[in-house]
């Protein structure tokens, strides 16, 4: 076995002046294959990157992923008591993607996702009574029940979605990236979609403008290895979803998605680049969801071992051994956090269901923004 | 008030909005270098910069994605499809991200988006570069959809639609540029969608047109006219929204009812039309409704057979004429 790799790996881009950069200190030759790493070695890597922030931002991460995690167990339990409708994606087993990226921007930056997003939308700022009373149709949602768990998004947040065809959200974050270069901003867009959607026309068209353009946008592939029930071996031509930033001379990296930090560190630099330089970047981060597809998924096209084989290096147990190991969270700690996100998601529950339906006459609002004569509203 | 080609009205009308506001951006296939493959945005790169007249790769999802998602945070993007054939590569982002973001987002995303470009037919481009998609976009609540017959209403029309908070299918009709007419020279002169105009007035029989069938169905009122039938001529303008109210009048007047459309028949305007004044005016009319459309094929290439495609002023005047029981 080779020698095991002591960051995120790295390629090489060209800048607008046409001169290749290495886009950090790490080398620059593996692949997808060095995440078939043993626990040991994850855990070590990710214990040389605990020093890179102070204790309470590290807290805080896991306390975001955590309450993720629960929220959406409690998602799973409130959708099989029929409470919530329609499709579900469970995020869990992917939080440190959505916690560790969104981390490293400010709160006037941009996000869009897929359907698989309350991860990113709590980790945006979105509340969890507004997250769960959407999940619940009912008028107090985020989206005021009209687009469910698909459709979150929040203005206030500059949370754009939710968007469920697959990497239909990838020309609008450009197109947001776009507006924030246009109108003489610093902001930058942050793009998340599956690797499934790297095969959409919409990936490469985007890409490819992005970089015509030096437009301000970080495209996040979190690539979980299954568009719903099919592999990406049985998908992809070229499995290596990093290397396709070459094909548009964007900055591209690999990165651990079962790693809070590593992802947060990969997203620092690709934001770095977009704000001071404004150029595009594509992030593929490794992970695996633990559960189906969605809700209806029993998901038999995955070994047992293999999940079993993810769920030992779960983000959130990885994290919380090396603060335990480092003496940064002490039991009380763990057990305050654990309290207080349950009460947090208990709250939102309670919320949604308190929550009214929409009134009917909203069934017609919000269709058309500038008004027009109602009895031509047909 | 000068007398100019619908190209140049639609022209004047972008200027003097992207002068106006700028956070109005043009982006399309050879909009800027290049002019316009209509010359429609002759021009404009010269006198707005490359920042506002943006040329772009072959690449109609993107695009129209991309300007779905400008419009999200402020901007208010006019992208041009070099022609509306063209725009069903990008039908993904105009249905499902611009027509419904406001919706789904409980309000909270407007689209003031303006799509535009050459629609119907053109001379002799087959079957690929030649089809009236009108029916298509007017389907989906969130859209409105613009047509305009005349260089005023293209102006007036196009202004409206940049400035209005949704997203707009503004169809031009190819073979129609060039022809001229009176435009007001007043550079906030709007017309409001949804709004028809009455392009000829009559008291025997009803013709709505729209687009290239409005010449023909002017054509056609001024025959009957020579024959004793007196036509009233109603251009919707706008297909969503439609004002049915105008057209609802005037068949309480006329009684007799004649549809005139370059597009297929199935499932087109035409077919919404006459549900609406059924519904509205079932009895006020004297004769069953009458449609002319573009023959249910695809467009041909050969003059003969693509002439026989598209309806005629002799067309219509039959129809009338078939509903005046004449």
């Amino acid at each position: 076995m080779s020698k095991p790799t002591p960051q995120t790996e790295s390629r090489v881009g060209v800048d607008e002046k046409g001169s290749t950069g290495v886009m950090d200190e790490a080398p620059a030759t593996q692949s997808a294959e060095t995440l078939r790493k043993d626990h040991a070695t994850v855990k070590r890597q990710q214990k040389n990157r605990l020093g890179n922030l102070e204790r309470d931002e590290l807290i805080k991460l896991y306390h975001q992923m955590l309450l993720i995690r629960r929220f959406e167990e409690k998602c799973a339990e409130a959708y099989s008591m029929g409470k919530i409708g329609g499709f579900c994606h469970l995020y869990i087993g992917q939080e440190a993607v959505a916690v560790g990226s969104i981390s490293a921007i400010r709160q006037d930056d941009y996000v869009l996702t897929s359907y698989r997003e309350h991860g990113h939308a709590i980790a945006k700022g979105i509340s969890p009574d507004a997250i769960m009373a959407e999940l619940f149709g009912k008028s107090t949602g985020c989206s005021k029940g009209k687009g469910g768990s698909m459709h979150l998004f929040d203005k206030n947040v500059n949370f754009l979605g939710g968007h469920a065809i697959v990497g239909g959200q990838i020309p609008l974050a450009t197109g947001v990236a776009f507006a924030a270069k246009y109108q003489g901003t610093d902001r930058v867009a942050l793009c998340y979609f599956g690797e499934a959607a790297v095969n959409q026309g919409a990936f490469h068209e985007s890409l490819n403008m992005a970089q015509l353009w030096k437009l301000p946008c970080v495209y996040i592939c979190e690539n979980n290895q299954y568009g719903m029930g099919t592999s990406q071996q049985r998908a992809m031509s070229l499995q290596d979803v990093a290397q396709k930033a070459s094909a548009y001379e964007l900055a591209g990296e690999f990165v651990d998605g079962m790693d809070v930090l590593a992802v947060r560190e990969a997203t620092i630099r690709a934001v770095e680049r977009a704000r001071k330089q404004s150029l595009p970047s594509l992030i593929e981060v490794r992970t695996y969801r633990f559960m189906g597809h969605s809700m209806s998924d029993p998901g038999n096209y995955r070994t047992r071992s293999e999940i079993e084989r993810y769920q030992e290096r779960d983000p959130i147990k990885l994290l919380l051994a090396n603060l335990k190991e480092q003496n940064l969270i002490d039991d009380a700690q763990v057990e305050a956090i654990e309290k207080e996100v349950r009460e947090v998601v208990d709250h939102s529950v309670k919320f949604a269901e308190e929550s009214p339906e929409p009134a009917p006459e909203e069934l017609y609002t919000n269709v058309y923004a500038s008004p027009i004569k109602p009895n031509q509203n047909r | 008030m000068a007398v100019i080609t619908i190209r140049e009205a639609l022209n004047q009308a972008l200027r003097e909005e992207m002068l106006r506001d700028e956070s109005v951006f043009l982006m399309g296939e050879e909009v800027a270098a290049y002019q316009g493959a209509y010359k429609v945005t002759k021009g404009l790169l010269d006198e707005l910069g490359e920042k506002r007249v943006i040329d772009t790769p072959i690449t109609e999802l993107g695009f129209a994605g991309l300007g779905v998602g400008a419009a999200m945070v402020g901007l208010r993007p006019v992208i041009e499809f070099m022609t509306w054939n063209f725009s069903i590569l990008a039908a993904d982002q105009i249905v499902n991200s611009a027509a419904k973001m406001l919706y789904m987002s409980g309000g909270q995303f407007k689209v003031p988006i303006v799509f535009r470009g050459p629609g119907g037919s053109a001379f002799q481009v087959s079957s690929q570069h030649s089809q009236a998609l009108e029916s298509w976009y007017a389907y989906f609540p969130g859209l409105k959809v613009v047509m305009p017959s005349t260089p005023a209403d293209a102006k007036g029309l196009l202004k409206s639609s940049i400035r209005d908070d949704d997203p707009v299918i503004f169809i031009e009709q190819e073979r129609m540029y060039g022809q001229k007419g009176e435009v007001p020279d007043d550079k906030d002169f709007l017309i409001p969608l949804g709004v028809a105009d009455i392009k000829r007035e009559g008291t025997d029989a009803t013709i709505v047109a729209r687009s290239l069938m409005v010449p023909a169905a002017l054509k056609a009122a001024e025959a009957l006219q020579a024959e004793g039938v007196s036509c009233e001529v109603i251009d919707p303008r706008t297909i969503r929204p439609l004002d049915i109210d105008t057209i609802v009048a005037s068949v309480k007047k006329t009684n007799r009812l004649v549809i005139a459309e370059e597009s297929h028949p199935f499932c087109g305007v035409a077919a919404e039309i006459t549900t609406e004044v059924m519904e509205h005016a079932f009895d006020y009319l004297d004769a069953p409704i009458k449609r002319i459309s573009g023959a249910d094929v695809p467009m041909p290439y050969a003059k003969n057979l693509e002439n026989l495609a598209i309806p005629t002023a002799e067309q219509i005047v039959a129809a009338v004429k078939e509903v005046s029981y004449l």
